[in-house]
C-alpha cells in the first residue's frame, strides 16, 4: 500500500534535486560534471551515514540528538590514542570508533528500552554528556594534522576505483542498509515498531528491544564517520560538527521520513542527505553568501514536511485517524 | 508529538498527584543540597550581590521555559525558540541603528516574537504538521534570516535607557529581569493552575481528541500557546540584548535545549499531559545555581553541561528505578 506512495515520493525528491542542479548549472556548468558531483557526494559522506543510522531510529518512533556528539567524541578518542600511541594499528582504532559509538548507542537505547524515558529527553540528556566528555578528556585541547599519523590521516582520502574510500564507506552503508530494511526481520520489525507499537507487541516483537538496537546501529554509524570526519578533516577539538545532529534530523525530514514512525526508505534518507549536501556546495558556487544555507535548509525543511503532509492526508479525516489511535 | 506509547488512564488517577507533590519536593531537596553544597565549597557564594547576578543565569531561558512548558503539556513542542530569539534581537538591532527609541525597539522585539509564534502556530494547527519538524525547520530559518541579515557582524549602540531591562535594577539587588520572571512566573502559573485555559492545556495533552469531543478548541488554544511562547522569545530577547548591549546571529546558541531541559527537570512529561509551574520554577534555580556554584569553583561551562544532561536524566531515571525496584 505505502510502496507506490513512498517511491512517488522519493520520484519527486529526486526530480527536486534534478532541478536544483539544472539550476546551479545554468549560473555554474562545471558543478554538474563528474568530478565535482563525486566530490559533493564526497563531502555529503558523513551526512549520509549519519542520517542511515537516524532513519533506522525514527523508522521506530524515537529521535537520536546524540549523534553529532558520539561522532566527535569517539573522533577525539581515537584522535588522541593515535597520537600518544603512533604505534596502534589502523584497523585497532576503527574497530574501537564503531566499539565506542555502539556502547554510546547502547546507552541512550538502554535508557529508552529498560527505563523507558522519553527518547528525546535521554538523547538530549546523553547529546550535552559525551560533548561534554571531550572536553573532559582532551582539556580543550586541539589535536592537529601534524600531530595524527600519516596512515591515519590518509586512509578517508584514499582513492580506489576513482572514489575516494570515504564516499565508498557510504555506498557500502547504503546498499547495507538497503538490505537489513527490504530483506530482514530486523528491517520488517522497526517498520512494525513504528507503524503501530501495539501491533507489533502483538505480532511478537520486542518494540523495545527493537528500538535498543535501532539506537546501537545509529551508534555504531556515528562511531565509524568520527573517525572518518577527524582522519578527512585532519583536526580533531571538542565542538566538531556542533549542531550536526540537526542537519541528520533535517536530512531524514527532507528524504520522507516521518517523525511519527513506520514511514520512510533508504532512498529517501540518501536523497535528503544530497539535497542538503548540494545546497551546501552550490551556495559559494553561484555566489550566494553561505550565511543563506541555514535560511534555506530551513525552508526545504518545512516545504518537504508540509508537502509529505499532504501526500498522506488524502486517505482520511485526520481526526478520525487520532480517534483511532486513542483508543 | 506523539514519540512513545502513552497510557492515558494512569495520569488521572489521585495517587499521581501525591507523585507530583512528591516530584516537585525532591527538586526543592535537590536545590537545597546544591544550595548547602555551593555554600560550603565557595566562601563568595553566599553574597546577597554574588546571588543576585546568579539569577541572570536562568531568568531569561526562565521566561521561554513557562510558556515552554504549557506548550510541552498541550503536547508540543517548540525548537525555534533560541531563533526568534536570535531573530527578534536581530530586528532590535537594526531598529536602533535607524535610530529608533526605547519604547519603539521593545515593541519591535514582542512583535518579531510574536510574529514567529504565530508562523510556528499555523504551520502546526492549520496544516496539521508535527511541531518538532517544523520548529525545526523554522529553527534554521529564523536563525538563518538573522544570519543573512548580519553575516559576520554585530549589532550594538543601543540607546541608554535600553540598557535597564537586562542591567537596571528595581529595588536593591533585585534586578528588573528577576521582578519579571516573579511576575511572569505568577501570571503563568495562575493561567495553568487556576483558568479554564489551563484546564484545556492538560485536557488536550492528555488526549486531544477527547478534549476536542469535550468542546475545547483544540486548534485554538495550541495557536495560542505558539503565540505565548512566540512573545516570551521576544521579552526574553529584549532582556538578553539589553543585557549583553549588542547583537551577533549566534546570540542565544543552544538554549532551546536548555529551556526544554528546565522544563522537563521541573516535571513536565515530554508525552504532554502533566507537569506544573512551580516545578518549572524549582528547575529554573537549580539550573542556575548548578551553573553559578561550578562558576565560582572556576568550572569550565561546558563541564556544568555535562552535570545538566546527567540531572536531566538521573532526575527522570531514578523515580523510575525506585518504582521498578518496588514492583520486583
Amino acid at each position: 500500500m505505502t510502496g507506490r506512495l513512498v517511491t512517488s515520493r522519493e520520484a519527486l525528491l529526486a526530480g527536486a534535486l534534478m532541478l536544483l542542479l539544472a539550476l546551479v548549472a545554468t549560473r555554474f556548468p562545471g558543478f554538474v560534471a563528474p568530478a565535482n558531483l563525486a566530490r559533493v557526494f564526497n563531502d555529503t559522506a558523513p551526512l549520509i551515514l549519519l542520517a542511515l543510522g537516524q532513519m533506522a531510529v525514527i523508522l521506530t518512533r524515537c529521535i537520536d540528538l546524540s549523534v553529532a556528539a558520539n561522532l566527535a567524541l569517539t573522533g577525539m578518542i581515537v584522535a588522541m590514542i593515535n597520537v600518544a600511541a603512533p604505534g596502534v594499528p589502523l584497523a585497532a582504532l576503527i574497530a574501537l570508533a564503531v566499539g565506542l559509538g555502539t556502547l554510546m548507542g547502547m546507552a541512550n537505547g538502554i535508557l529508552v528500552w529498560k527505563l523507558d524515558i522519553p527518547p528525546i529527553v535521554v538523547t538530549l540528556g546523553t547529546m550535552t554528556i559525551y560533548r561534554g566528555t571531550i572536553f573532559l578528556i582532551s582539556g580543550g585541547k586541539w589535536v592537529n594534522a601534524h600531530e595524527m599519523g600519516a596512515a591515519f590521516k590518509a586512509l578517508p582520502r584514499a582513492v580506489i576505483l576513482g572514489l575516494p574510500v570515504m564516499s565508498w564507506v557510504a555506498i557500502a552503508a547504503v546498499l547495507a542498509f538497503w538490505l537489513v530494511l527490504t530483506r530482514t526481520t530486523l528491517g520488517r520489525a522497526f517498520y512494525a515498531v513504528g507503524g503501530n507499537p501495539r501491533a507489533a507487541t502483538y505480532a511478537g516483537i520486542d518494540v523495545g528491544r527493537t528500538q535498543f538496537l535501532a539506537f546501537t546501529l545509529s551508534g555504531a554509524l556515528a562511531g565509524l564517520t568520527g573517525y572518518l570526519w577527524v582522519a578527512r578533516y585532519a583536526v580533531a577539538y571538542v565542538d566538531i560538527a556542533g549542531g550536526f545532529e540537526l542537519d541528520v534530523v533535517a536530512a531524514c525530514v527532507i528524504g520522507g521520513i516521518s517523525i511519527m514512525g513506520g514511514v520512510g526508505s533508504v532512498a529517501g534518507a540518501l536523497l535528503g542527505a544530497l539535497f542538503l549536501g548540494v545546497i551546501k556546495n552550490a551556495l559559494p558556487v553561484v555566489n550566494v553568501s553561505p550565511f543563506w544555507q541555514l535560511a534555506i535548509s530551513g525552508t526545504a525543511i518545512i516545504v518537504a514536511v508540509a508537502l509529505n503532509a499532504r501526500a498522506s492526508r488524502s486517505r482520511g479525516r485526520i481526526i478520525l485517524r487520532r480517534a483511532e489511535h486513542a483508543a | 508529538m506523539s514519540l512513545a506509547e502513552r497510557h492515558i488512564p494512569d495520569r488521572l488517577h489521585p495517587p499521581l498527584r501525591r507523585a507530583l507533590l512528591r516530584w516537585e519536593s525532591l527538586l526543592l531537596l535537590v536545590a537545597a543540597a546544591i544550595f548547602a553544597a555551593n555554600a560550603m565549597a565557595s566562601p563568595y557564594f553566599l553574597n546577597a550581590w554574588n546571588l543576585s547576578d546568579a539569577t541572570f543565569n536562568f531568568t531569561e531561558k526562565a521566561m521561554v521555559a513557562f510558556a515552554m512548558a504549557l506548550l510541552i503539556i498541550a503536547g508540543e513542542i517548540d525548537l525555534s525558540v533560541a531563533a526568534i530569539i536570535a531573530l527578534a534581537s536581530t530586528a532590535m538591532g537594526a531598529a536602533a541603528q535607524a535610530g529608533v527609541g526605547t519604547p519603539g525597539l521593545v515593541a519591535i522585539g514582542l512583535a518579531v516574537g510574536l510574529a514567529c509564534g504565530a508562523f510556528n502556530g499555523l504551520l502546526v494547527t492549520r496544516l496539521g504538521l508535527p511541531s518538532i519538524v517544523v520548529t525545526i525547520g523554522t529553527m534554521s530559518l529564523f536563525r538563518g534570516i538573522s544570519y543573512i541579515v548580519l553575516g559576520d557582524q554585530a549589532y550594538g549602540g543601543y540607546p541608554a535607557g535600553f540598557a535597564f531591562f537586562g542591567q537596571g535594577y528595581v529595588f536593591w539587588v533585585i534586578s528588573f529581569e528577576l521582578a519579571l520572571f516573579a511576575v511572569l512566573a505568577l501570571a503563568f502559573g495562575v493561567l495553568l493552575h487556576a483558568t479554564t485555559f489551563g484546564r484545556a492545556v492538560y485536557a488536550i495533552g492528555n488526549n486531544a481528541t477527547g478534549a476536542l469531543f469535550a468542546g475545547i478548541r483544540v486548534a485554538r488554544v495550541k495557536f495560542v500557546l505558539f503565540l505565548l511562547t512566540g512573545l516570551m522569545s521576544g521579552v526574553a530577547a529584549v532582556c538578553l540584548t539589553s543585557r549583553l548591549g549588542s547583537t551577533r546571529p549566534s546570540i542565544a546558541v543552544g538554549w532551546e535545549l536548555e529551556i526544554v531541559t528546565m522544563v522537563v527537570l521541573g516535571g513536565v512529561s515530554i508525552l504532554g499531559g502533566s507537569g506544573t509551574i512551580p516545578g518549572v520554577v524549582i528547575a529554573a534555580f537549580v539550573m542556575g545555581l548548578v551553573t553559578f556554584g561550578l562558576g565560582l569553583l572556576n568550572v569550565p561551562g561546558i563541564v556544568m553541561s555535562i552535570v545538566i544532561g546527567a540531572l536531566l536524566i538521573a532526575v527522570i531515571a531514578l523515580p523510575r528505578l525506585w518504582a521498578m525496584r518496588r514492583r520486583a
